[in-house]
């Protein structure tokens, strides 16, 4: 039960093999066993989870049909709940409880969906390690030396560990796909837009999208279809009617054509990790695909141009945190000057502080030309290469990081964390969907192969990755409890 | 040496929508400090701004009032500073690509001489809450219920020459906004507020001096005082060798007198950059010719007709255009008595001096513009004479009738026009007057012409005032001459 998809679980309340409390009741005891080393949750909601599952038995009993309902979940730290601590990871949120919930909570709720808890992540979201947090660092159930990848480390490890079948995730820089990869799940990136983000704590607000994480293509599209669509409340979501997703999963890959960047396959890819897409894009040929190389050639760009553009967002979005009306204060401020510094000081972590401190220069009279325009014109000249490579194939392959899972504490100066995200930040700026989906292991470490689409075409991505599942078993491993435990 | 003052004006206006210009929350004055913060004006976690349209049709038909370009694409962007009032620790406003472009006002001045200020652009904005230094021992207490409230902030060009030409520019602002109904212009409540920059130049000079400028001053007598000691200190400063410094400068109405604020060097670096939680604002032509199609004859326009049209001098047309009420009562009266001069007369005597007896809003006048059309009216069909006429006035703002002819029946104040009727009483006057009847015979035309004033009285009295008075006139001279 512990590591069935969400698709499994349903056929099995709907048969009566368990109800929804003896899932939820199962899963929080298991939580509570093994996760004291995992570290992948920050909160556990163990009496609304089973107050929640009671309600879902009763509705089922009643009738209550809904795919979704009285299935568990994981929701990532960074998505407001309403009387919950929602703290982003962060000393700075520490005793915040969101006097609301967000639109996707809103909406899995409504779905019918049990929240487990709130997982771990990188202090608002700024890491790919999830090291950052103010809970400690999430070890990788598959390999507790290593980490899990972040930002939404928290809820790839908690589904690989079989805490929870499934999560809400956040990607701003690939903080879906990687800890994905890295967890050996599956992991989308949805378009920008195709998302709300009311609820959601921004990070950098033109780059954030939240997004599902699961056990398989196929669960990642029941959750996508019931947390997209437009919502009033976030200007930035599209007005677009929200597919079917399940519609085209099925679908025949006769004839689609792949695309493989020639720069996702260059210099400081692992060998071992180049030789799993390689066997991964082999079994898309056999499946009728054809394989074709372009070029995205602004690439060596893409993360030049993200760490302009998020950390100049984030420093405005951060500025909320003043110790003045929520959050984190200072004991006995002098002054206000000293409520401010000593408040952000000691509720900000070091990269928070860091990206903080870049964003403010970057945007600084004098500057901003030379900074955040000329990362805008970049980051329009990375979304135009998409869009050209896209007039060409229908998808496009490649890993989802440079390497595995690297060590606890392995990656000590910045800028070689920041370029963990090399084949993911790109997806961000030009807005495009992206999928990471299990494709093999290097050694006890999972490989996660991604597949980029046009924007909106999420329908196709999953079927890719699906058709993928039904040809291969990488999705259906997962570690064994003696690794674990 | 003789100075030139050079004035250009950042006017604030709060724009009359219901609810904040990106929340939900209401934007009525005077409720119970932080009841009308949600969680949007809070700045809460995860929370993000909608805008509110009303705000940018307000902003359209002002733009569209003064003449200005109105782009097809607009820009939201982040004003970056830390004050504790401001939720965020941003105030979202627009700088590079403002809503509404350059424009021009008209203002009109003491002698009637009518002079142009040109408007740089004007730009939607959130207004910050506000700090309380009072009451909390030594600590500011924080009131977020302003916070969000849509502010239109109109920029001028340095135009002005004069604390008059300034005030005179604030006046026009404020009838433009209050004519279109998006501002209801309380200055006292902050729903238009001035930062003036000011500067002194040498006459005939073509550069413009260092400007200081003057934040939140916040009546019509306040910005020309202000202007007035701040033109004195410059050109004090520099006669006696200093400079003026780039300064913002605080008006004091107690001391009277600017103070300095914080000099350039102390200013923020507010690192703007477009807001990534909003779209770019795009109205097309249709959408602009919509709102085109919604204003109200403005100021001007109507200054001028009633100046043309009517006939109006131009000191009665700007009086009664300079506000939509004004002009409203005055237009609903024309309408029911159909002569403008006598109109304009009523409003502007004794209507608007017996508002000004009690401080009475014209829009709150216990006597109605139907009410007043209908006793000029009767003035003017000779039902009444006009010493009646004040009566039913007196009658109609105390409430102690319907309409001018309920009280003219009551108080049987009809003139008599009855020529027997009239005679009639002048033959008792005269029989009653022996003695002044002789000495008025006795004396020549000249003095005649004095001593009739007795005999018009007693008529009047005998008739309680409702005699027409040109006819007792005519009719007693008649009497008293051919006798």
């Amino acid at each position: 039960m512990h590591h069935m998809t969400l698709t499994e679980l349903a056929k099995g309340l709907k048969a009566g093999d368990f109800s929804s409390r003896e899932l939820t009741t199962s899963l929080l005891d298991r939580i509570e066993r093994l996760d004291g080393d995992i570290n992948s949750f920050i909160t556990v909601t163990r009496n609304q989870a089973l107050s929640a599952a009671d309600a879902a038995d009763q509705a089922r009993a009643k009738g209550d049909s809904r795919p979704l309902a009285g299935l568990p979940l994981a929701i990532k730290d960074i998505f407001c709940t309403q009387g919950i601590r929602t703290s982003c990871g962060s000393k700075m949120l520490d005793n915040f409880q969101a006097p609301y919930n967000a639109t996707v909570v809103e909406k899995l709720e409504a779905a019918g969906m049990i929240s487990l808890g709130k997982t771990n992540m990188d202090e608002f979201a700024m890491g790919s390690s999830n090291e950052s947090s103010f809970y400690g660092p999430v070890k990788n159930p598959w390999d507790r030396t290593a980490v899990p990848g972040g930002s939404s480390g928290g809820s790839a490890a908690a589904i690989a560990a079989g805490f929870a079948p499934a999560a809400l995730g956040t990607d701003t820089g690939g903080s879906i796909r990687q800890p994905a990869a890295f967890c050996g799940i599956t992991g989308l990136k949805p378009t920008y837009g195709r998302v709300s983000r009311y609820g959601m704590i921004a990070f950098a607000s033109s780059l954030d999208q939240g997004g599902p994480m699961a056990r398989s293509a196929e669960d990642c599209a029941h959750l996508l279809g019931a947390i997209a669509g437009h919502d009033l409340r976030d200007s930035t979501s599209v007005a677009r009617v929200v597919p079917d997703y399940l519609a085209e999963l099925d679908a025949p890959l006769d004839g689609l054509k792949i695309g493989l960047p020639k720069e996702y396959f260059g210099n400081g890819l692992d060998t071992e990790v180049e030789s799993a897409i390689r066997e991964a894009i082999r079994v898309y040929e056999s499946l009728g695909a054809k394989v074709c190389e372009v070029s995205l050639p602004h690439t060596h760009l893409a993360v030049p141009a993200y760490y302009v553009i998020a950390p100049a967002e984030a420093s405005s979005n951060l500025s909320r945190y003043d110790g003045v009306r929520f959050g984190h204060r200072c004991e006995n401020p002098a002054d206000l000057e000293d409520l401010y510094k000593r408040t952000r000081a000691e509720g900000f972590g070091d990269e928070v502080k860091r990206r903080i401190l870049i964003g403010t220069h970057t945007l600084s009279e004098g500057f901003f030309d030379a900074y955040y325009r000329k990362a805008q014109q970049v980051r329009r000249l990375i979304r135009q290469d998409f869009l050209d490579a896209f007039d060409e194939v229908d998808v496009l392959m490649g890993p989802a990081a440079p390497t595995t899972a690297f060590d606890l504490g392995a990656k000590k100066d910045p800028v070689s964390m920041y370029l963990q995200d090399i084949y993911t930040i790109a997806i961000n700026l030009a807005g495009i969907p992206g999928i990471s989906v299990p494709a093999g292991f290097a050694g006890k470490r999972p490989i996660g192969l991604q597949i980029l689409g046009q924007h909106f075409a999420e329908s196709q991505l999953l079927n890719v990755a699906h058709q993928f599942q039904q040809a291969t078993d990488w999705h259906r491993r997962h570690p064994t409890d003696q690794e674990t435990t | 040496m003789q100075w030139e003052t050079v004035i250009g004006l950042e006017v604030h206006v709060q724009l009359a929508t219901q609810s904040k210009i990106f929340s939900g929350a209401s934007t009525a004055f005077g409720a119970e400090p932080n009841t009308q913060a949600c969680a949007i004006d809070l700045g809460l976690p995860g929370v993000l701004p909608v805008l509110n349209e009303g705000a940018v049709a307000m902003a359209v038909q002002f733009g569209l009032a003064i003449n200005a370009e109105i782009p097809e694409t607009s820009l939201f962007e982040r004003k970056n500073y830390f004050y504790p009032d401001l939720p965020k620790g941003y105030q979202t406003s627009q700088m590079a690509q403002p809503i509404v472009g350059k424009g021009e006002v008209e203002i009109v001045l003491d002698d009637d001489v009518r002079k142009r200020i040109r408007i740089h652009h004007a730009h939607l904005e959130e207004d910050a809450g506000k700090s309380l230094h009072e009451d909390f021992h030594g600590m500011s207490g924080i009131d977020l219920n302003r916070a969000g409230t849509p502010l239109l902030e109109i920029v001028s060009e340095p135009d002005m020459r004069s604390a008059k030409e300034a005030v005179a520019y604030i006046r026009a602002i404020h009838a433009i906004v209050t004519y279109l109904g998006i501002s209801d212009g309380n200055m006292a409540e902050g729903s238009m507020r001035c930062d003036v920059n000011v500067s002194v130049r040498p006459k005939g000079q073509e550069t413009l001096g260092t400007r200081a400028e003057i934040k939140n001053v916040n009546s019509f007598r306040f910005v020309e005082r202000a202007i007035e000691f701040e033109v004195e200190r410059q050109i004090e400063l520099i006669e006696d060798g200093g400079k003026v410094v780039q300064e913002t400068r605080l008006y004091d109405p107690d001391q009277d007198e600017t103070r300095s604020m914080r000099t350039k060097e102390e200013a923020n670096d507010y690192r703007y950059f477009p807001c990534p939680d909003l779209l770019p604002v795009m109205l097309d032509e249709a959408y602009i010719e919509h709102q085109r199609s919604t204003l109200p004859e403005l100021p001007t326009e109507k200054r001028n007709r009633f100046e043309t049209s009517l006939g109006l001098s131009t000191y009665d047309a700007g009086v009664l255009s300079s506000t939509r009420p004004m002009a409203e009562y005055f237009e609903a009266v024309l309408a029911v008595c159909g002569d403008a001069k006598q109109a304009a007369n009523w409003v502007q005597g004794e209507l608007s001096g017996h508002l000004n007896r009690e401080n009475i809003d014209i829009s709150n006048s216990p006597v109605t513009p139907e009410q007043l059309g209908g006793l000029i009216s009767r003035v003017l069909d000779d039902t009444i004479n006009g010493k009646a006429a004040k009566q039913v006035f007196a009658a109609l703002w105390n409430n102690e009738g319907a309409s001018a002819d309920e009280i003219i029946d009551a108080r049987g104040l009809k003139q008599v026009t009855d020529t027997g009727a009239i005679e009639a009483m002048i033959d008792q006057v005269i029989a009653d007057s022996p003695v002044q009847v002789a000495q008025y015979r006795e004396a020549d035309p000249e003095k005649r012409g004095k001593m009739i004033g007795y005999f018009v009285g007693q008529v009047m009295k005998a008739s309680r005032g409702t005699a027409n008075p040109q006819q007792v006139n005519g009719l007693l001279k008649q009497k008293l001459d051919d006798a």
